[in-house]
């Protein structure tokens, strides 16, 4: 809309253009940087560096699949967890109660989301694992010790722990997209639902139906957020490469052995697996949140407020 | 638009605020170090092995109140770590337990020297409310654990040596270094020469090849005291200074002449009495001969160029570690690390006075 | 008989599900009111002037975190030097210009950047700025602090000013004011307050920042005044205190802790008391 331009506005917008144009750079460069380095183990092992899970830097045998187990399945874990719980938090603030309520509440919930990711690492060391050892897991190991699911050793510090964790912080992030959403879904709909008779939670279930795209929207924009969440897991995962069921067990994540171990890889081969790890967890939060913008968007442009998102 | 004056204000007075904090604790002269005499600030960093960060901050505070122009920092970051770091020149010195293997000093482009500091030990501790006795462990019996061959506190092997003691019947946690370290470093050198098995399955490395599954990693020395610390019936190998400062019980192990040795100052400087160190100074004294030799005793060392590229900082940095081997050598005890042997001491004097800078002798 | 059973057994589900929902609320709530307290309780302990002022000892010594929140606040505040303007100027040219492939690329790749994982930013820091500079240094941890920055502030903006009502535009530019003018003395003070909070949350998030700063500020026992050398921040000296042998660390961690989410919490609960007015 700008129109013709003198050459006052021509500066005005060119200066934006190239201040905008920091962004591309630094993505661009940092994806440049990512492929050159990791170009050795991409080079050497293909697409076998990813499903293969024997990891051993001493013997220049890279194969990242323990790595990523970890981190989906602790991002699942954080997920299943978080999901249940933002939508009820989200209901409750959107449809349930009164704004006198929701509203304060709904500022807590966000400051959840304030606090750093290494405080929660030091909460984690220090009470939640604890607690895992010595109450929740006790109780697991001797109701349901017959599931695979809760064997193994319990030292507090393992996959459930850094999906706990986990789950505590991307839960005010589910919870704030969902809000958004629920919010755009037009006052007409739930109207017409109370009218025709539907109790409160009838009503809120039309609404959520409408909103479903949206939701899911949320969901996959808190795994895409899991993925990536690096120090607090890395404090109470365990560090340990392997696969297993039990989820006690310790497990590591691409984000942790970034933090944990890029700073001495000084063998070539080695600090390119590192970085090739990097570049998997950078395209795949890349595809999940363009995942997650797209159903977002979805909900709003259809109901007509496309303000959002 | 009131409002947006108010907005704009409490910003900038937030961000006022955060700078008056940093500016407040600034104006304290403990903090501040350029208030010296003698010239210029000549900053020193180093970076590398966890083993030694007790001594090494213990020296560079010491030092700095001597010497207050030099500002001398140390971070712990692994021997990995550090010897990257001097490799990629992003610190003036590295550290690190294990010495350098030969593939990874041919990377550097100029010559890179070991100095050795002090002599230490990795320790056996563990997390076992039940025992109070002091544990007794064989190689062999460490070996297993980690290879996942002993998995309960009260299996017979352990027993064997451990008679009258009430094991629990718990399953063990082997903790290991999560990150490249010296010390696993010494800790495996010293499994792989005494136990086939190990030195097959896991190797002898700064990041060996452990069982996948067995086990929990830490970060550092600190990561694996903390971990052992926290957490009940786990096992782990930290730099002896780690174990005492935390009354954390320490195992003794048997050494190669059959005794099972604790590892105080005398026995790990039996461990390097009967060592012949080759001209660069890196050698293993794991598994040492000597009746009271402790078997998994190290020397730790500094990594630094021997032609620096800057000739003030050089000159401090060879001061630094001239009086940290002389001097400095009397705080180690207290720190639970053994001084260098007299030896010692005088080949370290012949390699620091070898150190230049554009060709000039740094120390005469 | 039927009809009426059925329709209590409706209400009872619906108000049964506002008691679930609402015990979620509670439970977050509960879980924040749990962290907040554990860490005041801890941290109050060890906090008094030296630790607040000094700098780190040798164990057993004392010290403090005077240099590490000096860091801190250094690294913030070149970090917001930096990502402040770059971060607004591409927020005010994609809510103006911005609907054409430039804009929607920046746009795209701002959310992108929002998504990455902070720890591969410090990554591309420590191949771009610390091996080439041969050290660790403030400036290195700044920048890393500024690129997370960046698509943060660049987006909140432009919501911003999508927010300002086209008919101010459309005012001004028929009175003949160039475009550039409407831009800059309409349009934008217009929408600065809702800037001005998008930046102090950034301010808020990287302050809180630990990935980013691993490899590239490090850590240091000094204060450091110079952005040449590495750099002591809250966040790192948390996170090794905390992974540490020593309880006398765990203590300091703590209290560390307390002093960087009591900053937090006070930008947030100034934003909020901000713009409730507002709303």
């Amino acid at each position: 809309m700008a129109g013709t331009g003198t050459f006052a506005d021509r500066v005005f917008r060119s200066v934006l253009i190239v201040l905008s144009s920091t962004v591309i750079l630094i993505v661009v460069s940092m994806v440049a940087m990512m492929v050159w380095t990791s170009l050795p183990t991409i080079r050497m092992f293909g697409l076998e560096f990813l499903y293969s899970g024997e990891w051993q830097p001493a013997s220049n045998v890279f194969g990242a699949l323990p790595f990523i187990y970890g981190t989906i399945v602790s991002s699942l874990i954080a997920i299943l967890i978080a999901v249940p719980i933002s939508l009820g938090i989200a209901i409750f603030l959107v449809e349930q109660a009164p704004k006198s309520i929701s509203s304060p509440a709904a500022f807590l919930v966000e400051l959840l989301a304030a606090i750093p990711s290494v405080v929660y690492g030091l909460w984690g060391i220090f009470v939640l694992a604890p607690f895992i050892r010595n109450y929740l897991g006790p109780f697991f190991q001797d109701y349901f010790g017959w599931l695979p699911l809760f064997q193994g050793r319990l030292t507090g510090f393992g996959m459930l722990t850094g999906g706990i964790i986990m789950a505590i912080m991307v839960t005010p992030i589910i919870t704030a997209v969902v809000r958004d959403v629920l919010e755009v879904v037009p006052n007409t709909q739930r109207d017409a639902a109370l009218a025709l008779g539907a109790t409160k939670w009838e009503t809120t279930l039309i609404v959520l139906q409408n909103a479903s795209s949206g939701i899911a929207g949320a969901v996959v924009l808190g795994l895409g957020r899991a993925l990536g969440e690096t120090m607090a897991v890395t404090m109470v995962i365990g560090n340990s490469p392997q696969i297993t069921a039990s989820l006690f067990e310790p497990a590591y994540t691409i984000a942790s052995v970034l933090a944990a171990n890029f700073g001495e890889a000084s063998d070539r081969l080695y600090l390119s697996a590192l970085v090739e790890m990097g570049l998997v967890l950078f395209l795949v939060t890349f595809v999940v949140n363009a995942l997650a913008k797209v159903l977002v968007l979805g909900v709003a442009k259809g109901t007509n407020a496309a303000s959002k998102a | 638009m009131n409002m947006r004056k108010l907005t704009i204000i409490s910003v900038l007075s937030l961000i006022g605020l955060f700078a008056l904090i940093g500016a407040g604790c600034s104006g304290v002269p403990v903090g501040s170090s350029d208030s010296g005499a003698g010239g210029a600030t000549i900053n020193i960093q180093g970076t590398g092995a966890t083993f030694p960060r007790p001594i090494y901050q213990k020296w560079m505070s010491e030092y700095g109140k001597i010497h207050p122009n030099v500002r001398l920092d140390y971070q712990s970051v692994g021997s990995g770590a550090g010897q990257r770091a001097i490799l990629d020149r992003t610190a003036d010195f590295g550290a690190s337990d294990d010495p350098m293997k030969d593939e990874d000093l041919a990377k550097a482009g100029s010559e890179l020297l070991h100095i050795p500091t002090v002599l230490g030990a990795v320790v056996l501790t563990y997390n076992l409310e039940e025992v109070k006795e002091q544990l007794k462990f064989t190689p062999e019996i460490v070996a297993d654990i980690y290879l996942d061959k002993i998995t309960k506190w009260n299996d017979p092997k352990i027993a064997a040596e451990n008679e009258g003691v009430q094991l629990p019947d718990n399953n063990i946690t082997p903790v290991y270094r999560s990150d490249s370290s010296g010390t696993t470093g010494v800790f495996t050198d010293y499994l792989a020469k005494t136990v086939p098995e190990f030195s097959e399955r896991i190797t002898y490395s700064k990041q060996p090849n452990w069982i996948q599954g067995v086990g929990i990693g830490g970060k550092g020395n600190e990561g694996v005291m903390g971990q052992v610390q926290k957490t009940p019936n786990t096992i782990g190998y930290v730099e002896v200074a780690y174990a005492k400062e935390n009354d954390l019980p320490i195992a003794l192990i048997k050494n190669k002449s059959g005794n099972f040795v604790e590892p105080s100052i005398e026995n790990i400087s039996a461990a390097a009495a009967g060592a012949e160190m080759p001209p660069d100074m890196r050698i293993s004294i794991t598994n040492a001969d000597g009746a009271n030799a402790y078997p998994i005793s190290s020397f730790t060392y500094v990594l630094l160029y021997k032609e620096q590229q800057h000739e003030s900082k050089g000159k401090a940095l060879v001061d630094f570690l001239w009086w940290a081997v002389h001097d400095g050598s009397g705080y180690a005890s207290d720190l639970h690390y053994a001084p260098l042997p007299d030896e010692v001491v005088k080949m370290v004097e012949e390699k620091l006075s070898s150190i230049t800078s554009n060709g000039k002798a740094l120390r005469e | 008989m039927m009809d009426r059973n059925t329709h209590s057994r409706r209400k009872l589900v619906s108000g049964a599900m506002t008691l679930i929902t609402a015990a979620c609320a509670i439970a977050a709530i509960i879980v924040l009111v749990l962290i907040l307290t554990y860490i005041a309780a801890k941290g109050l302990t060890t906090i008094n002037y030296e630790f607040l002022t000094d700098t780190p000892k040798p164990v057993g010594e004392g010290g403090g975190i005077g240099n590490a929140i000096m860091g801190s606040a250094l690294m913030t505040l070149l970090a917001t030097a930096i990502g402040l303007p770059i971060g607004i100027g591409a927020g005010v040219y994609l809510a103006e210009f911005g609907e054409n492939i430039f804009g929607n690329t920046v746009r795209f790749l701002a959310d992108t950047l929002i998504g990455v994982p902070s720890i591969i930013v410090g990554i591309f820091i420590y191949t771009l700025i610390v091996l080439p500079m041969g050290r660790q240094s403030g400036l290195a941890g700044a920048l890393s602090l500024a690129i997370i920055m960046i698509p943060i502030v660049a987006r909140t903006t432009e919501e911003m000013i999508r927010l300002v009502p086209q008919s101010m535009r459309e005012g001004a530019l028929a009175l003949g004011a160039p475009q550039w003018r409407v831009t800059w003395n309409i349009v934008m003070p217009a929408a600065a307050s809702g800037i001005a909070t998008g930046a102090m949350l950034s301010i808020a998030r990287i302050s809180g920042e630990t990935a980013p700063l691993l490899f590239t500020a490090l850590n240091s026992r000094f204060y450091n005044y110079f952005f040449d050398q590495p750099m002591a921040s809250l966040t790192v000296q948390i996170y090794n205190y905390a992974t540490g042998p020593f309880e006398i660390e765990h203590q300091m961690a703590w209290a560390a802790t307390l002093i960087l989410v009591g900053l937090i919490l006070v930008i947030n609960v100034l934003v909020r008391f901000l713009t409730k007015k507002k709303y």
